[in-house]
C-alpha cells in the first residue's frame, strides 16, 4: 500500500478562475513572444523540428538561439504530460502515488545544502548566581560529508512525517569529485532510507551510472519503470526564461529514460523576475511550461512535475527571502496553477532565513508550513532541517520539524461527527450529568490511545527551562541508534562490482565484516 | 484463584485504572473481567485481610502508576483512573480496616469556597487523595464559610482543602480561617489552599498552613505533614 499523504478537501486558493486564466494568457504570450534565450542546441532542434520559431544569435561566444514556442505546442503537451505519477520506494508501503487533480500533500526533504550544522550543548554557569547552570546550544557549522549525508537519510527514514527524500547535504569529501559525486550520493541516500529518493544530477555522464545502480535494486529495468526509486530534479530554465545548456542536457536524457522528472523554477521577485506578484507569476509558469512542453516533445507521457521555487529578493541584500510572506503567496499561487494544469505540483515551504534554529525560524519555517500544505500541492519539498535560505542543514532542526508537521496533519484530521457518534455523546452526557463529580476523564483514555487526541509537544522541559533543543537532540541521538533496513548484501557487492567511483567506506557489509 | 494470584491481578487492575468489569483499562481485551471492585470484594470473601489487599495490590499498583505517570508512559487521566478505582476499593475496606483498629491515613475535607462554582481542580485533587488512601469529605462548590465550620467541628478532619478559581472568590479564604479562629477551631487542622487564583504568597499572607499547585503537590504537602507529625 502507498503512502497516504494528507488529502486536503477544501484547499486555500488566493487567485480567482478568472485571474488563473490570465496568468495562463500572459505566460502563453510570453513564450511566443519574447520566448526563450536557448544555449542548448538539442532542445532548440526539438522546438525547431516541432514548430516553433527558432533563429540563431549570431555573433555570440557561446551558441544560442530564440525558441518562441506557439500556445498550441504548450496545450498539447499539457494534454500528454500525465496527471498521475508513481514514485516508487525500495519499501512498497513508502510509494508515493500522486495525483495532479487530487490535493493530498506529501512532505519531502530537500534541497541541498553545502554546510552541515552540528549542535553542541556546553553547561554555563550564572556570574551572579555559581549555583546556576544551563546548558545552551551552539552550532557549529562545517562542510558536509557522504557520512552526514548517510546520517540525515538514517534519521529521515524514522521521521515519521517525511514521505520522500531529496539529498540534504552536498558532499564535500576529498575522494569526492565531479566523476563519483552523482553515484555516492544516490547510494548513501538510498542505502540508509526506503523512501523514495530524488536529487539532481551533477554531471550527465553519471546519469547512466545511476539509472543502472537504481535498476539493481529495483530488480530489473522493467522493475525500475514500475517502481521508480529514484527521480530527478532540473533546473534546465535559467530566470528570467533562459534554457540552460547542460541541465537542459540532463532534463532531456532523464526524459528520454522515461523516469518521473521536476521542472523546476526558482525565479526571485525584484532581480531575475519582476517584483509585482502578476509579473513573478506569469514568468515563473511560462518558464515552467517550457520546461514541460520540451519534455513532452522529447518523449510523450513523461512523468513531470510542475516544479516551483519562487522567491522574493531581501530589500537590504538583493538576496533570497524565503521566509517573506510573498514567498508563501507565490508558492500557494503556483500550487493553484499546476492544479489548473492537472499536473502534480512540487512546491516549496519552510525555508527560512535565520541562519540557526530559533524562534525565527520557527516562525518563519511554520508560517509556510501550514498555509502551504493548507493550499494542497502533492510533492511538497518543506526543507526538512534547512537553515539560512538553502545554505545550512541541521539534523536537528529536522527533528523539530518533523514535531511541527505532525501537529500540522493532527490538525487536519477529518472530523468525526456522525449519527453514531452523536448517539453515544449523548449517552455519555446523559451518565455523566448524573454524577457527583460531573467529570467525563474516564472516557478520555480510550480516545486517547486512539491517537484521536494529540499529544502534548514533545519536547517540553520540565519547569521554566526552554530544554527544546537539548530533547530534540536526545531524541535526534535515538533516531540515530535506531538500526535502517539496507540494501540487502547481495544486492550490494554487485552494486559495487558493476558501478565505478563508490567509496568503500559506503559498503555497510565491508565495514561489519571488518570490525 | 489462590492468595498470590488473586492480589497480583487485582496490582494489575489497579495499573489498568479499572474500577468495575466494565471498565476498558489500557488493555483492550480485559473488559468484561472484574475491576478492583468486584475483586476487592472476591478478596474479601476469601478472608484476604484488608491490609494485605492495601499493602500488596493497591499501594503497590499505585506504585507502579507513579513511575509509569514520571516517564510520561501515562498521563493524568491514566493517573485519576487508577487512583478512582483504588479510592472506591478503600471505600469498601473502610468498615474493615476499622474493624480491625487499621488507621486511615488521615481526613481531609475539600470546599469550594462561596461564590465560586469551578470545581474540576478540587474534584482531581479529591480523586487523587483518595487514591492515596485519604478520606475526603468533599462539600462541594460554592460552600458558605457557616458550613464548613460546621463540618470541621463534626467531621473532625485532620486537613481542609480550600479552592478557589477566581480573583473575586480568593477572598473567601481568608474569612474561613478567620471563621475558624473565631470558633476556636483553627488550631485543629492544617489548611490548605490551591486553585488558579491563589499562590504560596498568598497562602502564607492569609494564614493558610500551605499552597498545592495540583493533587500531586497536595499528596506531596501532606506526607510532610504527616512525617512532622510523626505519623
Amino acid at each position: 500500500m502507498p503512502r497516504e499523504g494528507i488529502l486536503i478537501k477544501k484547499p486555500i486558493e488566493r487567485l480567482t478562475g478568472e485571474q488563473v486564466q490570465q496568468i495562463h494568457d500572459a505566460s502563453i504570450t510570453i513564450l511566443r513572444d519574447p520566448g526563450l534565450l536557448c544555449f542548448n542546441r538539442r532542445a532548440a532542434e526539438v522546438f525547431r523540428s516541432h514548430g516553433a520559431e527558432v533563429g540563431d544569435i549570431s555573433g555570440s561566444s557561446t551558441p544560442s538561439w530564440t525558441v518562441k514556442i506557439p500556445g498550441k505546442l504548450v496545450t498539447d503537451a499539457l494534454d500528454k504530460a500525465p496527471s498521475t505519477i508513481t514514485l516508487g520506494a525500495r519499501n512498497p508501503d513508502n510509494v508515493l502515488v500522486i495525483k495532479g487533480d487530487e490535493p493530498r500533500v506529501y512532505y519531502i526533504t530537500g534541497s541541498e545544502t553545502n554546510t552541515w550544522l552540528d549542535v553542541d550543548f556546553p553547561a554555563y554557569v550564572s556570574k551572579t548566581d555559581s549555583s546556576r547552570e544551563k546548558r545552551i546550544p551552539e552550532f557549529k557549522p562545517r562542510r558536509g560529508t557522504v557520512a552526514d549525508l548517510c546520517a540525515s537519510a538514517h534519521v529521515c527514514e524514522h521521521l515519521e512525517t517525511v514521505d520522500g527524500y531529496i539529498r540534504t547535504v552536498n558532499i564535500q569529501d576529498k575522494e569526492i569529485n565531479e566523476t563519483n559525486k552523482d553515484v555516492n550520493k544516490f547510494f548513501a541516500c538510498l542505502n540508509n532510507t526506503t523512501k523514495h529518493v530524488q536529487s539532481g544530477l551533477t554531471k550527465l555522464a553519471q546519469l547512466d551510472n545511476v539509472v543502472k545502480m537504481a535498476e539493481i535494486i529495483a530488480g530489473g529495468k522493467d522493475k525500475l519503470q514500475e517502481n521508480p526509486l529514484v527521480s530527478f530534479i532540473t533546473c534546465l530554465v535559467k530566470s528570467p526564461l533562459q534554457f540552460v545548456d547542460n541541465t537542459t542536457e540532463t532534463f532531456i536524457e532523464v526524459c528520454q529514460r522515461g523516469l518521473p522528472v521536476v521542472v523546476s523554477s526558482s525565479p526571485q521577485a525584484g532581480t531575475s523576475a519582476p517584483i509585482k506578484e502578476a509579473g513573478i507569476m506569469a514568468q515563473i509558469n511560462a518558464e515552467v511550461l517550457a520546461g514541460i512542453t520540451l519534455g513532452q516533445l522529447v518523449n510523450p507521457g513523461t512523468p513531470v512535475l510542475y516544479g516551483s521555487v519562487p522567491v522574493r529578493a531581501r530589500m537590504d541584500t538583493l538576496g533570497d527571502s524565503y521566509g517573506s510572506i510573498e514567498t508563501t503567496q507565490y508558492n500557494i499561487d503556483c500550487v493553484q496553477m499546476a492544479r489548473f494544469y492537472n499536473l502534480p505540483n512540487y512546491s516549496t515551504s519552510g525555508v527560512c532565513d535565520t541562519k540557526i534554529p530559533g524562534q525565527q525560524s520557527t516562525v518563519e519555517r511554520l508560517f509556510s508550513d501550514i498555509l502551504v500544505t493548507l493550499s494542497g500541492p502533492q510533492f511538497l519539498h518543506c526543507a526538512f532541517g534547512l537553515l539560512d535560505c538553502n545554505a545550512v542543514f541541521c539534523l536537528l532542526q529536522a527533528v523539530l520539524d518533523d514535531a511541527h508537521f505532525k501537529m500540522i496533519k493532527n490538525f487536519l484530521r477529518e472530523p468525526r461527527i456522525n449519527e453514531t457518534e452523536l448517539a453515544d455523546i449523548r449517552k455519555q452526557i446523559t451518565d455523566v450529568v448524573a454524577t457527583p463529580q460531573k467529570m467525563f476523564i474516564n472516557y478520555i483514555r480510550p480516545v486517547m490511545r486512539s491517537g484521536e487526541i494529540s499529544l502534548p509537544y514533545p519536547f517540553e522541559g520540565e519547569g521554566d527551562d526552554d530544554d527544546v533543543f537539548y530533547l530534540a537532540n536526545e531524541r535526534m541521538k535515538e533516531l540515530l541508534a535506531k538500526p535502517v533496513e539496507h540494501i540487502d548484501e547481495a544486492t550490494t557487492q554487485r552494486i559495487f562490482n558493476e558501478i565505478p567511483g563508490l567509496l568503500p567506506g559506503l559498503n555497510f557489509y565491508e565495514r561489519e565484516n571488518q570490525s | 484463584m489462590s492468595m498470590a494470584n488473586l492480589l497480583e491481578k487485582l496490582k494489575e487492575n489497579v495499573i489498568q485504572g479499572r474500577k468495575t468489569s466494565e471498565d476498558i483499562g489500557i488493555d483492550e481485551s480485559l473488559t468484561g473481567t472484574p475491576g478492583v471492585v468486584e475483586m476487592v470484594e472476591e478478596a474479601l470473601e476469601a478472608d484476604i485481610p484488608a491490609e494485605e489487599l492495601i499493602t500488596s495490590s493497591l499501594t503497590a499498583g499505585m506504585e507502579v502508576v507513579g513511575e509509569k505517570f514520571s516517564s510520561k508512559e501515562y498521563y493524568i487521566p491514566d493517573m485519576l483512573a487508577s487512583a478512582d478505582a483504588v479510592g472506591a476499593a478503600m471505600e469498601i475496606l473502610k468498615p474493615h480496616l476499622e474493624k480491625a483498629n487499621v488507621p486511615t491515613r488521615g481526613k481531609i475535607v475539600l470546599a469550594t469556597v462561596k461564590g465560586d462554582i469551578h470545581d474540576i481542580g478540587k474534584n482531581i485533587v479529591a480523586i487523587l487523595l483518595k487514591g492515596a488512601g485519604y478520606e475526603v469529605v468533599d462539600l462541594g462548590i460554592d460552600v458558605p464559610e457557616d458550613k464548613i465550620i460546621e463540618t470541621v467541628r463534626s467531621e473532625k478532619p485532620d486537613y481542609l482543602g480550600l479552592s478557589a478559581l477566581l480573583t473575586t472568590t480568593m477572598t473567601e479564604m481568608p474569612l474561613v480561617i478567620k471563621a475558624l479562629e473565631e470558633n476556636s477551631l483553627r488550631d485543629s487542622v492544617k489548611i490548605l489552599i490551591g486553585g488558579a487564583a491563589v499562590s504560596e504568597e498568598y497562602a502564607m499572607e492569609i494564614g493558610a498552613d500551605a499552597f498545592c499547585a495540583d493533587g500531586f503537590q497536595a499528596i506531596k504537602v501532606l506526607e510532610e505533614m504527616e512525617k512532622a507529625n510523626g505519623k
